[in-house]
């Protein structure tokens, strides 16, 4: 312990606010979430942790969470921590409808959701979230697909597609190669599931994913529809390996 | 003296709302809609002080959403909505300034399959009926309700019912209502029901 890190308020002498970067951490050791954006859609997709043989399934909270009707939110890190960040987002989108009678923009959402974050890292007497997250929607009006993502500092970006969490890195960079502009629903579903298997080995059961559409569509799919999208990229996959397999010598 | 009236038929629940905005001897408008929808299978319907009504009814709607947003798309029960409207009214009018709001919540609940109508007023009365009105148009409906009304009723004899009604309010009424909006809450949700 060097003393700076007692205190989240204060600086260490090379610029560094610790509390703020064990967050991160904290963010880097959470499961791995996924944000990828299509022609007309965004999929959400995240690395879901298996229940244990007595845990009740059905009612361990989902990692992908829903803020308003035209809002996602998927988070990595804290689990305890993103339920109050998310449910003071929930507020804060139910609290804008009031006051302008318009939903609230992905942008304005985003903005939101980062600067609480922000807050978290220069009050007394508080930590900063261990999440970070991706949010994802279309505005008002709008069929433009959203992708935004925020960290623990209060940091807040926009991208075309996007990992947090475990191994994300390698999911970035898979992202970086196989991206493509304008993806139709299919492909970018595909794609979501494709990079979560990269770092998830345990397969369909293992992963959870949402669809956004324009006109406040939002789909879960179930577990037989991911299983159907796992199978089709492993006999892809296979169908690839068999392609470089060097010939046999009698040809 | 805006009228809302509600009635409890078999399979649904039907409210009409007149379509007068007025402010002292003027209309300001001829289309206004006294009623908000909180969640797919509940509307409320409102009348009292106008700014108090708009303004709580809007607070309640998005209290109810942000209720579903929380709980993973479950809707508020009709009987949980009206619970939830009685005490912030109850509330209120404990307060400093209250709300002077009266309102009708229209409601289907899907998980009995019975449709509802709860009579709620600004002191924080809550009953559930068959049939409802509130302000001046009460005094002249309950009585027509209480003769023709019968249990069972389709929906089409309900509207029937509701039309000779808002006949008897013209006739007696020295105002003019500017016509009725009609919504009906089913198991399919809230419609709308056209106007009379």
């Amino acid at each position: 312990m060097s003393g700076y890190d007692s205190a989240l308020s204060i600086f260490s002498p090379d610029g560094h606010v610790f509390q703020v970067e064990y967050a991160s951490e904290a963010v880097r050791r959470g499961t791995c979430a996924v944000g990828v954006k299509g022609k007309s859609t965004v999929v959400l997709g995240c690395e879901k942790r298996t229940t244990l043989k007595l845990q009740d399934p059905r009612i361990t909270p989902s990692k992908i969470c829903k803020i308003d009707n035209h809002a996602l939110l998927a988070f990595a890190g804290l689990n305890a921590d993103a339920r109050i960040l998310v449910d003071k987002a929930r507020v804060e989108a139910q609290s804008h409808r009031l006051t302008l009678e318009d939903s609230v923009s992905i942008d304005y959402l985003t903005k939101y959701v980062a600067s609480v974050q922000q807050k978290y890292t220069q009050s007394g007497g508080v930590r900063p979230f261990g999440v970070a997250t991706i949010i994802a929607g279309f505005d008002a009006n709008d069929n433009e697909p959203k992708l935004y993502q925020t960290e623990p500092s209060g940091i807040y970006n926009a991208w075309k597609a996007h990992a947090i969490g475990r191994s994300s890195k390698t999911v970035r960079e898979f992202l970086e190669k196989n991206y493509e502009e304008g993806m139709d629903d299919e492909k970018t579903i595909k794609l979501t599931i494709k990079s979560l298997l990269e770092v998830v080995q345990t397969g369909a059961k293992n992963i959870e994913v949402s669809v956004l559409k324009p006109g406040d569509t939002i789909e879960k799919l179930s577990v037989e529809e991911i299983k159907k999208y796992v199978e089709e990229i492993e006999t892809e996959k296979e169908a690839e390996a068999e392609k470089k397999k060097p010939r046999s010598s009698d040809d | 003296m805006d009228v809302i009236l509600g009635l409890r038929v078999a399979d649904a629940t039907i409210i009409a709302t007149s379509k007068a905005a007025t402010r002292g001897i003027t209309v300001l408008k001829s289309s206004d809609d006294k009623t908000r929808v909180l969640n797919p299978h509940n509307l409320i319907a409102y009348t009292g002080e106008a700014g108090d009504t708009v303004n709580f009814a809007e607070y309640i709607q998005a209290n109810i959403q942000l209720y579903s947003m929380r709980e993973n798309d479950i809707e508020l029960s009709p009987k949980a909505t009206a619970s939830f409207i009685r005490n912030q009214l109850a509330t209120s009018i404990r307060s400093r300034k209250p709300y002077q709001v009266n309102v009708l919540l229209g409601g289907y609940d899907v998980a009995s399959n019975t449709p509802t109508l709860n009579w709620i007023d600004y002191l924080g009365t809550q009953v559930e009926l068959p049939y409802a009105a509130h302000g001046y148009a009460a005094f002249y409906c309950t009585s027509l309700f209480d003769r023709h009304y019968k249990k069972g009723m389709t929906v089409d004899e309900g509207l029937e019912l509701l039309k000779m009604s808002l006949k008897e309010l013209e006739i007696r009424m020295p105002l003019d209502f500017k016509g009725y909006y009609v919504k009906i809450i089913d198991k399919d949700g809230v419609r709308d029901a056209g106007s009379l």
